[in-house]
């Protein structure tokens, strides 16, 4: 296959992703709807995640803290300071940016096991003052935003966030912006040196790379995503708690990318997609539905690494990125 | 009450903490030092002593001395057995691969958590204690079980102690810590004695589990402090160190004692496990710094 066609599958493969996401909205009944805005917002969450445990072989177990930094960085300023909603955004996104540049600085001295343990404490801690601060952040009730406070005036127009049509495309937008940057980062020389660092750090430092300047773009990368996607859920749904910081927001991700493929660029959005629905259905069956989570770990741990998108790779399309 | 007193409270109670935490950091720690693996599931396993503890105790409620007696057999035997088939059916067949394992016991702890929940709802279920006396002192009174409670404990402590340094078991337990291969090579049945380490690990926790239920109540969710409290003791304690491991649940579960008496207990948890990832970071000779084998 030479050069040029691979590039033209990967943008058909990619574009027609973001299109069929953009048709399905008119198509989707009220209920789906809403869920494929959540969807998009959450896979991007997960397409940040796995920037690091995909294409750079770091697993974390701690990124619910730069999710909900993006969700209390935007939801606390639109509460407190009434910020305009787009301020708001990239206050929370870069809160996500500059936590996880900060604490890649203190836990990137590790690797794999101390790593995924580093990252989870520093999320507990997170979480834990989440609930101490609670006369701020008002603890596991959380904060509401109001209607109001999610509008603002653009060019004589006004900007309503909670119109469920506006939040749709605005949440593609936010996935497809997520996607051209994954894209792109992973065909760059960047994203190789991750790759390389991925497949055998001490080599890629023998070739002569900084291995912990590349992991600390990586992971602040990372963490802009997961912020970016929390700040945009709180402004499309107007709610921020604590359980958002909770441990169960750090495995999400890797059961998303796991599920759809690790070090893929399509499959944080499939993991997401299906995993939604499975706990959607299965929530309405028993109240014990995170035990479908525990089993989806195990059998795809056990049976499953490479998830769909690594497994379609493996087997046939070859040239997917 | 003065502070004198008051510093007798928290101490006691600090000690109280101190015994059931030692007790399953030793179980997670054992586990660790042999298998290399960090079992994230470890709380669930104390959360079943707990909940199985009530069960076995609500089959005999006239005779709650010997319903808990059987309970304190019971309880670990349950959960031990339940330990040896999580390792045969999953931890086995990835062959004790690190990161790997980490994601399977997740999977395992939402397994084992989620399944309590539906078989034995969301209460929380008090167990009564086996003996009922106070202990009255000039300012005010404490609970006599709390204090058999740590003499279990202590018992079960210096029997780990003498069962890892002084039986045969236990030698080739560090053998295989010490060299898998060679191990092996010497006719040491590797796999049994993984199961065997993971199951005694699982039923360490199991027995902190029914100690620790008259006090607290179980419930479906109790297992995720004494996880994130063993990970601190074993990580401060450091690896290969039976030692370590004992005294840093004592300074954990004392100062942890203390601090919550006196401060907020969130306060306390925040510095912890701040204070346990600097820890890790920066004095790799900790838990995980030892040489990967």
């Amino acid at each position: 296959m030479t050069g040029a066609d691979k590039r033209l599958r990967v943008l058909a493969l990619h574009g027609g992703l973001v299109l069929v996401l953009f048709a399905l909205q008119f198509l989707l009944p009220d209920y789906d709807h809403t869920n494929f805005t959540s969807i998009m917002v959450l896979a991007t969450y997960a397409m940040g995640y796995n920037i690091l445990v995909g294409y750079t072989g770091l697993l974390s177990l701690g990124h619910a803290m730069f999710f909900a930094a993006g969700l209390y960085g935007a939801g606390m300023g639109v509460y407190y300071f009434a910020l305009h909603p787009v301020l708001a955004f990239v206050i929370g996104s870069s809160a996500g940016l500059i936590l996880a540049a900060l604490i890649g600085l203190i836990a990137l001295r590790t690797t794999g096991v101390a790593f995924m343990i580093v990252t989870m404490m520093f999320a507990q801690a997170a979480f834990l003052v989440t609930l101490y601060f609670n006369d701020v952040t008002h603890g596991d009730e959380g904060l509401t935003l109001t209607q109001a406070a999610r509008g603002f005036d653009l060019l004589g127009w006004h900007v309503d966030l909670t119109n469920p049509a506006l939040r749709y495309n605005l949440a593609l937008s936010l996935f497809t912006g997520a996607l051209v940057l994954c894209l792109a980062l992973v065909r760059s020389p960047i994203g190789r040196v991750l790759i390389a660092i991925r497949e055998n750090e001490e080599r890629t430092r023998m070739l002569g790379y900084d291995a912990r300047h590349y992991k600390l773009l990586a992971l602040s990368l990372s963490g802009l995503l997961s912020g970016a996607a929390g700040a945009a859920y709180v402004l499309f749904f107007g709610y921020v708690g604590s359980s958002f910081a909770a441990i169960q927001y750090s495995i999400y991700p890797l059961l998303w990318v796991l599920l759809g493929g690790v070090g893929t660029v399509v499959g944080p959005i499939i993991g997401t997609l299906l995993m939604f629905y499975l706990i959607e259905i299965s929530r309405d069956h028993m109240s014990s539905y995170m035990i479908v989570v525990g089993i989806m770990l195990v059998l795809l741990v056990l049976w499953f690494p490479k998830g769909i998108a690594g497994t379609i790779r493996a087997r046939w399309w070859g040239w997917i990125p | 009450m003065d502070l004198g007193p008051h510093l007798l409270l928290a101490l006691l109670e600090g000690c109280v903490a101190a015994f059931v935490l030692a007790v399953t950091a030793l179980g997670l720690s054992l586990v660790f030092g042999v298998m290399r693996i960090v079992n994230v599931a470890h709380g669930e396993f104390f959360m079943l002593g707990a909940v199985i503890a009530w069960w076995i105790t609500s089959l005999v409620p006239d005779a709650p001395f010997w319903g808990f007696m059987l309970a304190l057999v019971g309880a670990p035997l349950a959960v031990g057995a339940i330990a040896v088939a999580a390792d045969a059916l999953v931890l086995r067949r990835l062959n004790y691969q690190p990161e790997a394992t980490i994601v399977a016991t997740i999977g395992l702890l939402y397994i084992l958590q989620q399944l309590v929940l539906s078989i034995y709802g969301p209460d929380a279920r008090p167990v009564v204690a086996p003996i009922q006396f106070r202990i009255v002192f000039p300012w005010f009174g404490y609970s006599g079980y709390k204090l058999v409670a740590v003499g279990a404990a202590s018992l079960l402590l210096l029997a780990a102690w003498y069962g890892v340094t002084r039986t045969k078991f236990g030698l080739i337990m560090r053998a295989t810590q010490f060299d898998r291969e060679t191990a092996q090579a010497f006719g040491v049945p590797v796999k049994r004695v993984y199961a065997a380490v993971f199951a005694l690990g699982a039923m360490l926790a199991a027995v902190a589990g029914v100690l620790v239920v008259p006090l607290q109540q179980a419930h479906y969710l109790m297992g995720l402090d004494p996880l994130l409290l063993s990970f601190i003791v074993v990580i401060i304690g450091g690896l290969d160190s039976l030692k370590g491991t004992l005294i840093a649940a004592f300074v954990i579960g004392i100062s942890d004692g203390i601090i919550s008496v006196f401060f907020s207990p969130t306060l306390a948890k925040i510095i912890a496990t701040l204070a346990v990832a600097l820890v890790l970071v920066f004095m790799p000779n900790g838990l995980f710094g030892g040489k990967a084998r």
